[in-house]
């Protein structure tokens, strides 16, 4: 078993939380793990990613190969179609559909749709509205992260235990919110598999 | 200790260094060493070691500062990103001919692709330059044990050792096993009280023994078992690799059975003996390596009249930027496994100043207060602001090397350019500004300098800033005329009064320092929050 994994977004988005809620969800389940992070420069406002390697073997290189990601899991619109490269044939996008517009030839929204959809295999959903119906805009990430567990292979309970103990420190309400919007981006998930 | 810790490249160096018995580390902030050091300041094992942690003005007084500690008999280590072994070059070269006395290791982050430096110079080139070991470690494992080992091999040649590593490793997460935690050294002063008085009688004696040394050190590599061969079945061709070279060699062969023979490279000298072996027994080498062709240069040899040798020299590897998977899988004549091309409509995302950032303002009044000027009169240097030099303030021509902006302004109005312009942000100022402004000060040049001061070196995470709270005293200190000190509030209300003090300094016919001064926005946050959090408290 592998799940090479290209995390996309841009620098401030924290895309760090959603790997480490699947490094530390993987790593309870005995896998293992190579995370390559962005830092530095690029952190400010550029375009950033991670990629994250899981399996039950030992892992190579720090780098996905070109055309094997399983996953490109995007907080952006944009920066999910900029790893394309990396994607498997049958690799899975799932994407935030809530832009980040800082350029000022940002392209319209339309055209970054069609490219999406003209992927066969991918989900789209506006996690940022989807958090704010929860009471919590700042957890958009764990809705995006709820909408990719179902291609993960690690057990749902699991990434349940790994938000919970993330985020025990700030207490049982923020806890909640972010199970709440990770059970609400799997439900998403699935309602647009049936 | 079963449970492995995941940890980047840094933090493994930083978590080796304190189980090793470290008493202190030194440096300098630099993408992508950053985080060993930080590592450090926030362990806990460390605090309570008692464990030296901070920051230096630079990376020269880091790297002495460390060679005074290990004089004294403890274990150091001093880090910096590869420009920074520039500004540490004169020490770090002569610490090879002091030699060590307690364990002493220099590590260099190396950044092949530049993705946060002005260069991709190869560290190890500076490792035989001052003719030392040097260790390049394979994965975040081999790097936390390399410390242990790197730190002994220091103290038994009595000789610093230096680890070179690059931005995948270093910013790359992966389990770590640790090792059972050595004390520290207690103060023991070199058995050779003229070892560190380099004055030329001595110096020539210590040359020698540095030279005589070399037949150990390769001695070392070839037995330390970080230098691994592996016979294949192929003899058409032999591979070398060199640190994190391996794992993408590795990659491409899933089951893991490579049918080549592989000399695994991760430490140097390179051993002669492994090398010839390898050599000897293949038709062809392929040579892979992340950085400069160092290897690859020395097999062929300037005649290259010997076997066929592949890697960066003929193309089969190209011969910048990084290596990757597919680098190599292309090298080994496999096919491209890349995906769908990026559609075109993607358009670049450049890291751009924060909403808010303090910078914004300096340019907008510098670029209006320049406009009865001609254009690129502007020196800049090295930070956030650096990002001054696109869209849409346009607004500095150069960026070279750390403090460079001050000593090129100076070397332009030199040649009539007038009014000069340099701007140089807080921390770069005092990591090597300062003496250029005493340049400028004796020559009475027209320059203006604006020292952007947001309080924190803030490109590598916000970093205290050695020059936090006496800018304006080292310029009186080094001459800088009071009246033409000028500190400004960089926020859109005071633009028009800061507008008016840069016309006015740019016409003064010598030096003149402006200081634009508020918190950086990232840290302002930051420490809005620890602030709240702490009434909660």
């Amino acid at each position: 078993m592998k799940r090479d994994i290209i995390l996309a977004g841009v620098g401030g988005q924290g895309i760090l939380s959603i790997a480490t809620t699947i490094g530390m969800a993987a790593l309870n389940t005995g896998l293992h793990l190579k995370q390559a992070e962005v830092h530095g420069m690029s952190q400010r406002g550029g375009d950033v990613s991670s990629n994250l390697r899981i399996a039950d073997h030992e892992i190579a290189s720090d780098l996905i190969p070109f055309g094997q990601a399983d996953l490109i899991i995007s907080v952006e619109p944009m920066e999910s179609l900029r790893y394309l490269p990396y994607l498997s044939p049958d690799g899975w996008l799932i994407t935030n559909t809530k832009p980040f517009v800082n350029i000022p030839n940002y392209p319209k929204m339309e055209e970054i749709m069609a490219e999406i959809e003209h992927f066969k295999n991918h989900i789209a959903l506006d996690a940022d509205n989807i958090a704010k119906q929860l009471g919590s805009a700042r957890s958009a990430n764990m809705v995006i992260l709820g909408a990719a567990s179902l291609f993960l292979e690690i057990e749902y309970s699991e990434l349940q235990s790994a938000i919970e103990k993330m985020f025990s420190r700030k207490g049982d309400d923020v806890v909640k919110l972010n199970l709440d919007a990770l059970k609400a981006g799997r439900d998403f998930a699935e309602a647009h598999l049936n | 200790m079963d449970q492995k810790l995941m940890l980047l490249g840094d933090e493994a160096i930083a978590q080796a260094a304190i189980d090793a018995g470290m008493s202190g580390i030194y440096a300098y902030p630099g993408t992508p060493s950053t985080e060993i050091t930080e590592y450090v300041m926030q362990s806990k094992e460390a605090k309570s070691g008692k464990i030296r942690a901070g920051w230096s003005t630079n990376e020269k007084t880091a790297m002495e500062s460390a060679l005074g500690m290990s004089y004294a008999g403890k274990r150091t280590m001093v880090c910096m990103k590869h420009v920074g072994l520039n500004v540490a070059a004169d020490v770090f070269m002569n610490s090879a001919i002091t030699g060590a006395n307690g364990g002493l290791i220099v590590v260099s982050a190396d950044d092949p692709s530049m993705h946060s430096s002005q260069n991709e110079q190869d560290s190890r080139v500076y490792g035989k330059f001052a003719l030392l070991p040097v260790l390049e470690p394979t994965n975040q494992q081999d790097a936390y044990d390399m410390v242990f080992y790197g730190f002994d091999m220091s103290e038994k040649l009595g000789v610093p050792v230096l680890m070179r590593i690059t931005t995948r490793l270093a910013h790359s997460r992966a389990g770590i096993l640790r090792k059972p935690t050595r004390k520290q050294n207690e103060i023991r002063l070199p058995d050779n009280p003229r070892q560190f008085i380099l004055l030329p009688a001595n110096a020539r004696r210590q040359y020698k023994s540095l030279l005589q040394k070399q037949t150990e050190f390769e001695k070392y590599a070839s037995e330390s078992g970080f230098n691994v061969f592996t016979d294949g079945e192929d003899k058409s061709m032999g591979i070398i690799t060199t640190g994190i070279a391996y794992n993408y060699l590795l990659e491409n062969y899933p089951d893991r059975h490579i049918p080549f023979p592989v000399l695994k490279i991760a430490q140097y000298p390179l051993p002669h003996a492994m090398v010839s072996e390898i050599y000897n027994s293949c038709e062809k080498l392929l040579i892979l390596e992340e950085g400069y062709p160092v290897v690859e240069e020395a097999i062929k040899g300037f005649m290259d009249n010997g076997k066929t040798i592949l890697g960066r020299l003929d193309g089969t590897v190209p011969r910048d930027g990084e290596l990757n998977p597919n680098i190599v899988a292309v090298a080994l004549g496999k096919k491209d496994t890349r995906g769908k091309e990026i559609p075109s409509i993607v358009a670049g995302r450049p890291p751009s100043l924060c909403k808010g950032c303090p910078h914004i303002y300096s340019y907008n009044a510098l670029n209006e207060a320049l406009e009865k000027w001609s254009k690129g009169r502007v020196f800049s240097d090295i930070g956030c602001y650096t990002l001054g030099a696109l869209d849409p303030f346009d607004a500095i021509n150069t960026c070279v090397d750390m403090g460079a902006s001050i000593t090129m302004a100076k070397g332009a109005a030199d040649a009539g350019l007038l009014p000069a312009v340099a701007v140089i942000g807080d921390s770069t100022f005092t990591h090597s500004g300062i003496t250029g402004l005493i340049d400028c000060v004796k020559d009475k040049n027209q320059i203006t300098i604006m020292i952007l001061d947001n309080e924190t070196t803030a490109m590598t995470g916000g970093q205290d800033s050695s020059a936090f709270g006496r800018i304006e005293d080292i310029c009186i200190g080094v001459g800088v005329e009071k009246d033409h000190i000028f500190v400004l509030d960089p926020s859109p209300k005071y633009h028009e009064k800061n507008l008016g003090i840069l016309k006015q300094e740019l016409e003064y016919t010598g030096v003149s320092v402006i200081i634009p001064r508020r918190e950086c926005i990232q840290t302002a946050v930051k420490h809005h929050k620890a602030l709240k959090k702490a009434e909660v408290v």
